[in-house]
C-alpha cells in the first residue's frame, strides 16, 4: 500500500445527470494524462454494485491504492464509496471525491464551461489523492441513554419507544406538564377519536416508566460532549411546590387571591386560573405549580396575612424556600422535540383579532369546544375582559351560542406577506373538525361557512372527512379574505368568491382564524446548544430530505414532530418512532465510530507557544512536556476523542505542526494550484 | 484593471462542509444556474482556511477567492466562522496594502438552505472580479507539488 500513488479514477453518468451536460468521456481522457492515474473509467451508475465493483476489481487487479470517484457530492455518497474502499482491501481514506453533479452539470448548462470544470475539479480531486494517507477509525463507547427535549407527542412517543427497549430516557419538559398541543385539542381529525382519550394514557406511562426519568418545567441548560457522550445540564425550576408532598388535590388554587384572573396559557387565555395552578385536570404529573410572575407573595413578598395557598396546604408541600435545581449527566443520543408555536394572528391586523372579541383563533377555539376547556365544551360568543391589565377583569362568558361561524383559512400559511411561504398541512382538516364539531354541538341550523385558498385533504382518510363535513352542509367558498369589520351585533367579512368573480360581505357572529404552525420563538436556544441548522422556514433542518428525515448534521443527534415541520399527529408520531429507532442503533451497538479526520501535531517542529490550545472550541488540545534532544519543551497534543476535526487549529499554527488530517497543507495546497492554475 | 468583457475570471472558493458546501449542492439539487467560473474546495470549517491558501490562490493564477461559512451563531464547531472572519478582516487589510483589489477576496455566510442565495453570491464575486480584471500583481511562481 506504501510507496508510489496508483490512483483508480471514476467518473460517474448518474444516467444523464451528469452525462447530459458534462462530456464525461473528456474528462475520462483527461483524467488519463494525470500524474499517478493508472486507470480512468466512467460508468453509468458507480454507486450501483457493478460500479462499485469495477472499483473493488481494480484495486485488486491494478493494485491501485488511491481512488477518485467524480460523481455526486461527498456528502451523498462519500460513506458509500469509503464503504467500497474498505471491501476492496482498501484504507477508507484513500478516497477522495470530485463533486461533477450538485457544484457543475446541475448548475451549469453550458457542456464545454461544465466539462472543463469537471475536468479542473477531477484534477483537484487527484492531486489531493495523491497526498492522502491512511486513517484509524477509533470507536467510542455510547452511553446507553438519551435525552429528549420536548414532551408533546412526538417525545412522549419516542420516549416510550426507547424506554420499552430497555434504554434510560431524560425526558425535559420545559411547561409544568407534559402532553404538548396535543393534549389541548378536543376530537382528532378525520377520525373524530378524542384527543384526551388517546394521549392521556400515554401521558401516564411516560410519568411512571420505570426506564425514564420525567423532568417537567425544566429547561436544558447545557449540552457538550459528542456521540455517545454527551454531557447534559438540565435546570428544575422551582415549583414552589415540594413533589413528594402534593397529593393533587387542588384546595390550594381554590384558595389562590388570584384565582381565575390570570390567563391560562393551556387554554389559550380563553380560560383563566390562580397564581398556583395545574394546567388542566389531566396533567401529569399531577402537582401543583406556583407562578412566580404572577404570584403575589413572590412578587410583593406579601399575600395578604399569610399565603392562602400554604394554609389551605394539608400535605405542607409548599415550600416558598425552594429554589431551582441543577442536574447533570450524561447521555449517548438527544432526540429534539420541541414542537411549535401557532401563528400570532396580531400579524395579520385585517382580521381583527385581538381588536373583536369573536374573532379566535382555532387553538382558542379548540379549546371552547373541548369539554374539559373554560366553557365546558359549549360554543359561546365571548364577551373578554377588558384589558387594560392582565390581572383585572372577569371573564364573563356569554350564554349564547353563534347563529353562524366563519372560519379563515391559511392564516400564516402560504402568505408571503408574512415570511411563512409553507403550508402547514394540518389547518383544511382541523378546520374540517371543528366545522363538523359547530354542526355537532350548536345544532345543524348554525351556519359554517369556510373561506379557503385550496383544500389540501391529503391525508388517508382526509378526502373523506371533507365530503362528509360539506354534507352535513359547511359552505366551503373559494377565496382569501381581505377584511374583517364590525357592523353591530354582527361581524362583516370582506372577500372575493374567486370562483364566480363576485365580490361579497358575509355577515357572521364568529371568526375562526386557522392559523398556521410555526416554529418556536425560542427556537434559537436548542440551535445555540446543539449547532442546528434551520431550513428556510426556519424549522429545524434535517440531514437529507428525503433519506435521513430525522437526523441532522450532528451525530447522534436526531429530530421528532413538528420543529423540524408541520405535521399531523400520525405524521409526527411516526417521525417519532423513527427518531427513537436511530436514536437506537449507536446505543444498542454500543459503539461508535469517531472523527477520524482529526488535528495532529508535529511534536519534533511545534514549539508550544499554545496558540492552538487557546483557539480549541472543544478544549481537545493541551500543552505537554517532551524531552526533545535531553531538554524539556512543551508541545502541543491533541485528545482525539475530543477533536471534531474542524481544522481551527491547524490554520492559525504558526509553523504549521498542527495539522488536520486529510485536510493537511500539502493536501490543500495541490488542489488550490490545480484550481488556480487557468 | 480596464474592463474586459471576454475576461471569464478563474476563482477559487473554500466552502465549510456543514453550511455552504451544502448550500452550494442544494442549489444543484434545486438546478438553479449560475456561472461556472468559481470552483470549490471543500474543508470542514471556514476556520480551517488559512489565509496562506487565498494567498496562495493569487499567486497560483486565481483571479479571485472566496471564503464561505455558516452564519455567525450557526458555526457546526462553534466558533470557527468567527476566526475565519477575524482572519479574512486582517488579511483584506493586508491585501489592500499589497495592492490587491478588495473585490478579488471575499467572504460570505451561506447556510444548507440556502441554493439561491448561493446562485446570488456567486454572480457577486464573479461581476465583482470581471470588473476588476484578470489577477496580475502578484508574479507567477508556479511550485510544483
Amino acid at each position: 500500500m506504501n510507496g508510489k500513488p496508483k490512483i483508480g479514477v471514476y467518473v460517474c453518468h448518474c444516467g444523464t445527470n451528469i452525462a447530459g451536460t458534462v462530456n464525461v468521456e473528456e474528462v475520462v481522457q483527461f483524467a488519463q494524462t494525470l500524474p499517478d492515474v493508472v486507470v480512468a473509467r466512467n460508468y453509468s451508475y458507480m454507486c450501483s454494485d457493478p460500479g462499485q465493483a469495477l472499483i473493488t476489481d481494480d484495486i485488486a487487479n491494478m493494485g491501485l491504492n488511491r481512488v477518485v470517484v467524480a460523481s455526486c457530492s461527498p456528502r451523498m455518497h462519500e460513506p458509500t464509496f469509503r464503504k467500497t474502499l474498505l471491501s476492496g482491501g482498501l484504507n477508507p481514506y484513500y478516497l477522495e471525491m470530485a463533486n461533477i453533479r450538485e457544484q457543475c452539470s446541475w448548475v451549469h448548462d453550458d457542456p464545454i464551461a461544465a466539462t472543463e470544470k469537471a475536468k479542473r475539479v477531477v484534477e483537484a480531486a487527484v492531486v489531493k489523492a495523491r497526498r492522502l494517507e491512511a486513517l484509524d477509525v477509533k470507536e467510542v463507547d455510547v452511553e446507553p441513554s438519551c435525552l429528549i427535549i420536548g414532551a408533546g407527542i412526538a417525545g412522549i412517543q419516542a420516549a416510550l419507544d426507547i424506554a420499552d427497549a430497555g434504554f434510560k430516557v431524560y425526558l425535559v419538559e420545559k411547561s409544568p406538564t407534559v402532553g404538548g398541543h396535543m393534549a389541548q385539542l378536543d376530537k382528532t381529525f378525520p377520525t373524530l377519536d378524542c384527543s384526551a382519550c388517546i394521549l392521556t394514557p400515554k401521558m401516564v406511562d411516560v410519568a411512571n416508566h420505570p426506564n425514564i426519568e420525567l423532568m417537567t418545567y425544566s429547561q436544558v441548560e447545557e449540552i457538550g460532549g459528542y456521540i455517545g457522550n454527551f454531557d447534559i445540564k438540565v435546570r428544575k425550576k422551582s415549583r414552589f411546590v415540594d413533589m413528594d408532598k402534593c397529593t393533587g388535590c387542588g384546595d390550594c388554587a381554590a384558595e389562590c387571591r388570584l384565582a381565575g384572573r390570570i390567563p391560562n396559557e393551556f387554554d389559550e387565555g380563553i380560560g383563566m386560573r390562580g397564581a398556583i395552578y395545574l394546567p388542566f385536570p389531566q396533567a401529569v404529573p399531577a402537582k401543583y405549580t406556583i407562578d412566580k410572575e404572577n404570584c403575589l407573595f413572590l412578587t410583593k413578598g406579601k399575600c395578604g396575612e399569610s399565603p392562602k395557598c400554604k394554609d389551605a396546604c394539608k400535605a405542607g408541600a409548599i415550600n416558598f424556600d425552594l429554589t431551582d435545581e441543577v442536574v447533570e449527566f450524561k447521555v449517548g443520543t438527544i432526540i429534539v422535540a420541541t414542537g411549535y408555536d401557532v401563528f400570532d394572528a396580531r400579524m395579520k391586523p385585517e382580521y381583527g383579532y385581538g381588536v373583536y372579541d369573536n374573532v379566535l383563533t382555532a387553538l382558542e377555539f379548540e379549546r371552547m369546544v373541548n369539554a374539559s376547556g373554560p366553557t365546558g365544551g359549549k360554543v359561546v360568543m365571548l364577551e373578554r375582559g377588558k384589558k387594560k391589565k392582565k390581572k383585572e377583569g372577569e371573564e364573563v362568558e356569554a350564554p349564547k351560542a353563534p347563529q353562524s361561524v366563519t372560519f379563515i383559512q391559511c392564516v400564516g400559511s402560504r402568505d408571503k406577506s408574512v415570511g411563512n411561504e409553507y403550508c402547514s398541512r394540518v389547518c383544511c382538516m382541523y378546520t374540517a373538525k371543528l366545522a363538523h364539531l359547530v354542526k355537532d354541538k350548536v345544532g345543524h341550523d348554525c351556519e359554517v361557512t369556510v373561506f379557503y385558498m385550496d383544500v389540501r385533504a391529503f391525508g388517508k382518510g382526509f378526502e373523506e372527512f371533507y365530503d362528509r363535513v360539506r354534507r352535513e352542509g359547511v359552505k366551503y367558498i373559494r377565496g382569501n379574505p381581505s377584511e374583517i369589520y364590525k357592523k353591530g351585533d354582527k361581524l362583516v367579512v370582506r372577500a372575493e368568491d374567486t370562483l364566480t368573480a363576485t365580490p361579497l360581505e358575509h355577515e357572521t357572529d364568529m371568526v375562526v382564524l386557522s392559523v398556521g404552525l410555526c416554529p418556536r420563538s425560542d427556537n434559537r436556544e436548542i440551535i445555540d446548544l446543539l449547532k442546528l441548522s434551520q431550513s428556510s422556514d426556519l424549522f429545524y433542518l434535517e440531514a437529507h430530505p428525503k433519506l435521513r428525515p430525522v437526523d441532522t448534521a450532528s451525530d447522534g443527534v436526531y429530530l421528532a414532530g413538528v420543529c423540524q415541520g408541520p405535521k399531523d399527529i400520525p405524521d409526527a408520531v411516526a417521525q417519532a418512532k423513527g427518531a427513537a429507532s436511530a436514536a437506537m442503533i449507536p446505543m444498542a451497538s454500543g459503539k461508535v465510530k469517531v472523527e477520524a479526520q482529526t488535528s495532529v501535531v508535529n511534536e519534533e517542529t511545534c514549539r508550544g507557544c499554545g496558540f492552538c490550545v487557546e483557539l480549541c472550541p472543544f478544549t481537545a488540545i493541551e500543552l505537554v512536556e517532551i524531552n526533545r534532544m535531553g531538554w524539556p519543551v512543551k508541545v502541543a497534543r491533541v485528545n482525539e476523542a475530543l477533536c471534531k476535526g474542524c481544522g481551527a487549529c491547524a490554520a492559525a499554527c504558526l509553523s504549521g505542526s498542527i495539522q488536520q488530517r486529510s485536510f493537511k497543507d500539502v493536501q490543500l495546497l495541490p488542489q488550490i494550484k490545480a484550481l488556480g492554475v487557468k | 484593471m480596464a474592463e474586459n468583457s471576454d475576461f471569464e475570471p478563474n476563482i477559487v472558493a473554500f466552502l465549510c462542509n456543514w453550511c455552504s458546501y451544502a448550500g452550494a449542492d442544494l442549489a444543484g439539487t434545486s438546478r438553479i444556474q449560475y456561472p461556472s467560473n468559481v470552483r470549490v474546495i471543500r474543508v470542514m470549517c471556514s476556520g480551517r482556511v488559512n489565509p496562506l491558501f487565498v494567498m496562495n490562490a493569487l499567486q497560483q493564477g486565481a483571479d479571485g477567492v472566496l471564503i464561505s461559512g455558516c452564519h455567525p451563531g450557526d458555526c457546526h464547531y462553534m466558533q470557527g466562522n468567527y476566526y475565519a472572519r477575524r482572519r479574512f478582516n486582517l488579511m483584506r487589510n493586508f491585501l489592500e496594502y499589497l495592492g490587491v483589489e478588495p473585490q478579488r477576496v471575499r467572504m460570505s455566510w451561506v447556510s444548507a438552505s440556502e441554493g439561491a442565495k448561493w446562485k446570488e453570491v456567486i454572480e457577486e464575486v464573479v461581476n465583482g472580479v470581471k470588473e476588476v480584471g484578470p489577477m496580475d500583481q502578484f508574479k507567477r511562481r508556479q511550485l510544483n507539488w
